[in-house]
């Protein structure tokens, strides 16, 4: 047996094939990187990050906070979120009434099936 | 030796739980020898539990007769059914038995550290204790009632361990409460289909009752009962409001368990629907119920998850969106069961990827709640908005951070990808609608740990941050032991698979052999 073939009834993943595959591509991309850029200059203007012209923020200050990430995503799906979040009351009442609720859907499927 | 192999079954059981009732008395004495004594025996427990699934998974279930002359003795003289407390442990039993005692174990060692400044460590040891052996309990044994007390314990101690005053924000007691009432409703709702059954059958012993199975109306109304709280319990949408506040609001080692106590839930629906009702009831629809359920719990899951700036509730809504997987592949697997051509041709895979699933989910949702104990700890907060360069002083829990988010993400080579890629290609097969949604829960749920990578870990160090050092050594030791399994897991499936998760899946299908191992004829 090959302990690291894992057969999904549709076909075969062979980990260490991808292991190795990752491993030979990890160095190539390694060798392309260590090769440099022959314009390159350190410590130039060509190294600092172009803002339009306004100076740069410290970096302390330019971490993005979790808050402001995937804005796009939610604001995209804003309808779906809303009465998402709504659900969510933290009610213990609304807790038991979504138990009673499902259990109520349950019943009546596997009552008329 | 011989001896105590013998009892092993009812030792897994006894030695937490005795361990629970002797630490209080130790606190009294001496604090710091508490934790290494859950430590110790919890490890004890680990071993015993490798043990009688080295003997299950080569010799087949082990039956173990409390009271009885002999502990295989399962029919007295005369009696055409059980009725001592029986433990019967197939391989479907002892795969669980196996998460609870190594997640109980790393909780502990990760415990003597993460709990060494708290007060009250007596009681908390004493829970986590009762804890675990109300999980092998539920997970062991073969009578339903006996089922019901340690599912009591587990909640009573699982409320508990969650309104301990480890966090100085969040609102701990609230969590406990809610936990409390809805684990009150299941409680009762199980008590009831358990009556139901011993009304009609006089029996509480589930391979009698599986025998005699006649799925009446009231056997309907047990069904439908153990099901939905059940479900609950496991943390399935829409019925898993309290699991953010819950996992959220208890220390980190004990996130990690109840995660695990979730299981035990899942396992035991999974126990009752393949073990005791079996063909009798409809599978094409109850495997569809659990079907749906899945994919609201992965779906609704992922995307509250996605939103969350609370850490713990972050990964806590993940915990939701996990156990729908398992939900989806054991639920095709029903769903097929009366079918032959279909089960051999996928169900027993899409069986197999739920299964694994559940050992994955273990690991890596462990990991994941290690870690943010980690960053609770050094940095006080929850708040990922709060939070950013970790990573320059917490280069460990850093590193383990990255293998349980590549691991929950389905990023091979780790374990999650591994159960997601079999779930994803035995469903495919049953539907493909439901292997594309699994996939795109994945999508998301990497995209939800992106955001915390970048949130605690990256970027500058933040001023508040810049003295922060790496957790201490038995914190370390804890997760690089689950970074290790995932890894570990990942690389060698198949050995995994064919030798855990395989005979799991056949020992819940076969329910012909489940109801002779106790009443003969095998």
């Amino acid at each position: 047996m090959n302990i690291a073939l894992l057969e999904t009834g549709s076909g075969y993943w062979n980990t260490l094939i991808w292991v190795v595959t990752a491993l030979i591509i990890g160095v190539c991309v390694l060798w392309l990187r260590n090769r440099g850029e022959s314009r390159y200059k350190k410590d130039t203007d060509q190294t600092k990050p172009f803002l339009s012209g306004n100076p740069e923020v410290s970096k302390e200050d330019s971490h993005v906070g979790a808050s402001h990430l995937y804005w796009g995503f939610t604001e995209a799906l804003k309808n779906y979120y809303e009465p998402l979040v709504k659900m969510h009351t933290g009610n213990i009442n609304d807790y038991s009434g979504w138990i009673v609720l499902v259990m109520a859907i349950i019943f009546i499927i596997i009552g008329v099936s | 030796m011989n001896s105590i192999l013998l009892h092993a079954p009812a030792l897994i059981i006894a030695l937490p739980l005795l361990a629970a009732f002797i630490t209080p008395i130790l606190g009294r004495f001496n604090r710091k020898t508490i934790s290494w004594l859950a430590t110790c025996v919890l490890g004890l427990t680990l071993l015993l539990t490798i043990f009688v699934a080295r003997q299950v998974l080569t010799h087949g279930p082990i039956v173990y007769v409390f009271g009885a002359t002999e502990t295989g003795l399962t029919l007295p003289f005369g009696y055409t059914m059980p009725i001592r407390i029986i433990f019967q442990i197939d391989a479907m039993g002892i795969f669980m038995g196996l998460i609870t005692s190594l997640v109980a174990f790393l909780a502990a060692i990760y415990s003597i550290s993460y709990m060494e400044q708290h007060t009250g460590l007596d009681k908390y040891y004493t829970l986590l204790l009762l804890l675990a052996t109300s999980m092998f309990g539920m997970e062991l044994t073969g009578d339903i009632f006996n089922f019901f007390v340690f599912f009591e314990i587990a909640s009573i101690s699982s409320v508990a361990l969650i309104a301990f005053r480890s966090t100085i924000s969040g609102e701990p007691a609230e969590a406990g409460l809610k936990y409390m009432v809805v684990s009150s409703i299941s409680a009762l709702m199980v008590l009831f289909a358990i009556g139901l059954f011993y009304g009609q059958y006089d029996a509480l012993n589930m391979a009698t009752i599986a025998s005699v199975m006649q799925f009446t109306q009231l056997d309907k109304i047990a069904l439908i009962l153990l099901v939905t709280v059940l479900a609950m319990k496991a943390g399935s949408v829409p019925m898993h409001m309290w699991t953010p506040d819950a996992y959220s609001e208890a220390p980190a080692a004990i996130t990690m368990i109840l995660v695990a106590a979730s299981q035990a839930s899942l396992y035991a629906l999974f126990r009752i629907v393949f073990s005791i009702y079996n063909v009798t009831l409809n599978t094409i629809t109850v495997g569809w119920i659990l079907i749906i359920l899945g994919v609201l719990s992965m779906f609704i899951g992922v995307t509250m998850a996605i939103i969350q700036k609370d850490i713990k509730r972050l990964m806590a809504y993940h915990s939701i969106s996990q156990t729908g997987y398992m939900l989806l592949g054991v639920g095709v697997g029903l769903a097929v069961l009366t079918n032959p051509v279909a089960l051999e041709s996928f169900g027993i895979k899409a069986m197999e990827g739920g299964i694994f699933h559940i050992i994955n989910n273990a690991l890596y949702k462990g990991l994941l709640f290690l870690t943010a104990g980690a960053i609770f700890l050094r940095t006080d907060t929850r708040d990922l908005n709060k939070m950013g360069g970790l990573a320059h002083n917490m280069t460990y829990t850093t590193i383990f951070y990255i293998i349980g988010a590549a691991a929950i993400a389905g990023i091979p080579p780790f374990n999650g990808f591994a159960s997601k890629l079999i779930i994803y290609e035995s469903v495919y097969r049953f539907n493909p609608l439901l292997a594309i949604i699994a996939m795109l829960v994945s999508v998301l749920t990497l995209a939800s740990f992106v955001k915390v990578f970048h949130s605690a870990f990256l970027g500058p160090r933040l001023e508040q941050y810049k003295s922060v050092q790496e957790v201490p050594k038995s914190m370390i030791i804890a997760m690089a032991v689950l970074s290790c399994l995932i890894v570990f897991f990942g690389l060698f499936p198949n050995l995994i698979v064919k030798y855990i998760v395989h005979p799991a899946v056949m020992a819940l299908i076969n329910q012909a052999h489940y109801t002779a191992t106790i009443l003969g004829g095998i």
